[in-house]
């Protein structure tokens, strides 16, 4: 497909950027009432207790605190935090607060006080008497434990989900294609092995923030950094039992979220002290309180085995996962199902794949969504599996994915069986371009697989290896989005978007697709997003959706303001509305048109400009506004795909791994702005070479996080990677946005496997538990010897 | 305690705890050009220039402030404003609020060297963390940037 664009496929600075770059008032914290009280949580300290007694009688003495509230003052409605659409596939099993503390950082109290230094005095004024139970740790145990960190009745799933929490267990699935026993016994060559993946922190830079205050209307007004606000105002009207027409909630600007602002975080709680106290609030996390207390990704123990016959035709797949979900359910069951659901499918000619295992409790930060949301894990237990077996065949790691990758015209039986929480959808891929990001790919690192190793003095050996992946763009059937065009005077038009802008750049793209389809300069198209009272609905920025999903209603909206306009200047000319042309500037009467000798007067075309003007002001009694809103819910999820290659040092003595360079050659259909694409893929790297070499949530035997701040928990500086190198595939998906997929997630998911299969190449080991520390790499290499 | 400091030029007479962290008092006096990221002087978010040095303004006590000229973003407007330009052509604003600190290292970097290399550049803002762009795209920007002030 070669289109010609003139807006999309084109750069376009951010709309946003300047303003940001200069420091403009536009995060949560820069923008909240300067009269907001200021709110403050009593987190627990322990990983596991019963609240006795909360003594908060010397911080109400303390002049200027407005009221503290514990689990005695709130509702108790069991809620999950997740931010997923209705009804939620995630366990309903945190209060607002409760009198038992899950993790170290668990809500305990809520301060409102006049200021800063006040409410954190109050804090410490504030005595809790704990029972302290013992907690449970580690994933491993929590089947078996006798320790229940769910013993209260309330919590509950909305539909069956293998929920047992007397076991700990918040979910269950397995799913089973083929014999897969029976199929890998006759298989010529068979690997298995278990993988080890961590908790991850996103690290987003701006802090979580909310406030709240009432309006003139007496309406709760929320804004926050959240990546869905319309999801955000359900559940906050589900647990302060209010009708969602007396709740607004917005978003201003968001510094960054990759998942984790998609959960319910202080809304909660800022609106919490603004109902009881009638007050406007604010709260600010911490940057402990980020790491403690919002969520990071899930970590998974998976067991992979594959088996393929004697010239690599991969014939059976078998990967069953242990996942922790911490303290709550938070995107228990779905970031499992995708673990499978997002990365199996690559392989799509088995005979046989099986896929299953549970999700568990522990008294950890508890887990959510997070970039890569299980595609990314199960991705590396596969990835570095099929490198592992070809190695056994003796064949090239690349050919061998050739050999067995999905193409397009291919559809897999996942897609049918596998969705998020509950059935998926039969898709036939229309788009893949795999086999040119395998052989660019190829091309670029210099891949020759006969000198995958080499020696440089000191010590220090070079290697290469590469991963393929694929992800997926919005969840189909469950997942909408809509816009609304409005023609202003001056003739621009308003793009109105429930869609989120975590710092991604979708305003921009979303106003590239608006004037794409009219006709128009994107100039042209003024965009405002995420608002629940101004904009239409959308589910938020998550699931790779965006460019997808709200793309695709933009599309319908613009196409529906076309109609609009072209009636309405049918109607002041004269003629029938299928007689008028539209070229984005010009609205005229068609030559030759039938209709023309009904004309009302002589003139044959007007400027949109000009008629935005007589539709507003000059048509007497016939004026309107004209408006049109399209929606969009997809019936299928096209993945984008990647092929990923790494060169890395590794220094022999230290155990240090650098990365040199990394190719990444993407599919994403059309890139609708090739540079914000570009960022997106080259951000999403990034993040994942972080999760493969160093970042790691580490917590003690009793469960205190370790890495509470940036000094321990170490996110990669510009000094700790060398060049990243991102390409597009020409690629044009027939269901996307005038060609384009999503791109959001697929670019961290490679660097996992692509680098461990880089150290094997190194070093002749084959490291399993991530991340892959200068310590393990060493001890790796010395247990070789 | 009362301190008297410039801030982009003009001189302000500012009421602070002994305690207080700069990051703290420069936004409660409506500098919110200054973002908060870590608390720990570890992120560059909360960069300002302290007599033309780049500081962590959130591990900073604002009473060593007193006396001192500090500049943030807005205080290099003009210059921020072309950087912009450079670093909004490639996409790498992204979330942007790494952006006003960022710009103020960049500052400080181009000043100090005008024709720093990619290692030089690396290494000096390694302190300035990113955790949307990969630091490729800036890293474009930034060599574009240093080619168009050179020209």
């Amino acid at each position: 497909m070669n289109k010609q664009f003139t807006q999309v496929k084109h750069e376009r600075a951010k709309i946003d950027g300047k303003g940001l770059v200069l420091g403009r008032p536009a995060y949560t914290d820069d923008l909240a009432p300067k009269d907001a009280l200021v709110v403050k949580l009593v987190r627990s300290s322990h990983a596991f207790a019963k609240i006795k007694k909360i003594d908060a009688s010397k911080a109400l003495e303390l002049p200027g605190v407005e009221c503290v509230l514990t689990h005695h003052d709130v509702p108790r409605v069991p809620i999950t935090r997740a931010g997923q659409g209705h009804p939620e596939p995630s366990p309903k099993d945190k209060f607002l607060l409760d009198e038992y503390v899950r993790y170290p950082g668990d809500e305990v109290a809520v301060v409102a006080a006049v200021d800063e230094a006040t409410a954190r005095r109050a804090v410490e004024l504030i005595k809790v008497e704990y029972e302290v139970l013992t907690p449970l740790i580690d994933m491993e145990e929590a089947e078996t434990s006798d320790i229940v960190v769910h013993p209260e009745p309330e919590a509950y799933t909305m539909f069956p989900m293998g929920f047992e929490p007397k076991k700990n267990i918040a979910a269950t699935y397995d799913m089973n294609i083929g014999d897969v026993d029976k199929v890998l016994s006759e298989c010529d060559y068979t690997v298995e092995r278990r993988y080890n993946t961590q908790a991850q922190a996103h690290a987003a830079l701006e802090p979580h923030a909310a406030y709240c205050y009432y309006d003139l209307h007496g309406r709760v007004n929320i804004v926050s950094s959240t990546q869905n606000p319309f999801h955000t105002r359900r559940i906050l009207g589900e647990v302060f039992e209010m009708p969602l027409r007396n709740i607004r909630v917005s978003k201003p600007r968001i510094g960054g979220g990759f998942g984790g602002k998609q959960q319910i975080h202080l809304e909660l709680y800022a609106m919490l002290v603004t109902t009881k106290t009638g007050k406007s609030s604010k709260v600010v996390m911490s940057r402990k309180e980020v790491f403690e207390s919002s969520f990071a990704r899930h970590k998974m123990r998976l067991d992979i085995r594959l088996g393929s016959d004697k010239e690599g035709n991969l014939k059976a797949i078998d990967l069953q996962v242990l996942s922790d979900t911490g303290a709550y359910g938070e995107h228990a069951l779905t970031v499992f199902t995708n673990c499978g659901s997002k990365s199996l499918p690559l392989y799509n000619k088995v005979e046989a794949v099986r896929f299953g295992g549970k999700i568990v409790y522990t008294n950890r930060t508890p887990a959510g969504a997070y970039r890569g949301y299980g595609a990314i894990q199960g991705n590396y237990a596969l990835e570095s599996a099929m490198s592992e077996l070809a190695h056994k065949l003796g064949i090239d790691p690349a050919v061998l994915r050739e050999k067995n990758m999905i193409a397009e015209n291919q559809t897999s039986d996942i897609f049918r069986i596998m969705g998020e929480g509950g059935e998926g959808v039969e898709m036939m891929i229309e788009s893949c371009k795999l086999q040119y990001c395998l052989d660019r790919g190829r091309k670029m690192i210099g891949w020759d697989p006969k000198n995958l190793r080499s020696e440089v003095k000191d010590g220090k050996v070079r290697a290469k290896g590469m991963a393929l992946a694929m992800q997926g763009s919005g969840i189909p059937l469950i997942d909408m989005g809509s816009a609304t065009l409005e023609l202003q005077d001056d003739g621009f038009f308003k793009l109105l978007i429930g869609a989120t802008d975590l710092g991604t750049g979708s305003d921009t793209i979303l106003a590239q697709i608006a004037a794409e389809e009219l006709g128009v300069p994107s100039d042209d198209i003024v965009v405002y997003s995420s608002d629940t009272d101004r904009t239409p609905f959308d589910v938020g920025a998550y699931a790779s959706s965006t460019t997808y999903v709200t793309g695709n209603a933009i599309i319908r909206a613009a196409q529906n303001m076309k109609k609009v306009i072209r009636e309405a200047v049918a109607e002041k000319f004269g003629v029938d509305a299928e007689d008028i042309e539209f070229n984005g500037r010009e609205l005229r009467v068609k030559d030759g048109s039938k209709s023309i000798g009904k004309m009302k007067d002589g003139t044959q075309s007007i400027t949109l400009k000009e008629f935005s003007y007589d539709t507003l002001y000059h048509e007497g009694a016939n004026m309107k506004t004209l408006a049109a809103t399209g929606s969009f819910s997809g019936h299928v999820s096209p993945p984008p795909y990647m092929a990923g290659f790494c060169e890395i040092e590794v220094d022999l003595e230290t155990g240090k791994v650098e990365v040199l360079d990394y190719v990444a050659v993407t599919d994403c259909g059309t890139p609708i702005n090739p540079n914000l694409a570009r960022i997106q893929v080259e951000g999403g790297l990034l993040q994942g070479i972080g999760m493969t070499l160093h970042e790691d949530v580490v917590l003690s035997s009793t469960g205190k996080m370790l890495t509470n701040n940036f000094m321990q928990y170490k996110i990669p500086s510009r000094e700790d990677v060398g060049k990243l190198r991102v390409e597009f595939a020409e690629s044009y998906d027939p269901t996307g946005p005038f060609g384009a997929k999503s791109v959001g997630e697929i670019g961290i998911d490679t660097p996992l496997a692509a680098i461990s299969n880089a150290i094997y190449n190194a070093t002749g080991v084959r490291l399993t538990s991530l991340p892959l520390t200068p310590a393990k790499v060493l001890a790796a290499i010395e247990s070789q010897k | 305690m009362t301190i008297e400091l410039k801030i982009n030029g003009r001189p302000r007479r500012l009421e602070i705890e002994p305690g207080d962290m700069l990051v703290d008092v420069l936004r409660e006096a409506g500098y919110v050009e200054v973002k908060k990221g870590c608390d720990t002087g570890s992120c560059g978010v909360c960069t300002v220039l302290m007599n033309d040095t780049p500081i962590p303004s959130c591990s900073t006590l604002a009473a060593k402030a007193d006396g001192q000229e500090i500049i943030t973003v807005k205080g290099i407007e003009k210059e921020a404003a072309e950087f912009a330009d450079f670093l909004t052509a490639e996409g790498a604003d992204q979330c942007g609020f790494c952006a006003p600190g960022f710009a103020l290292s960049v500052h400080s970097l181009v000043k100090e060297n005008p024709s720093p290399n990619e290692e030089e550049i690396r290494h000096y803002l390694a302190g300035n963390l990113c955790r949307c762009s990969g630091y490729e795209g800036q890293l474009r920007a930034i060599t574009k940037f240093v080619e168009a002030n050179n020209e």
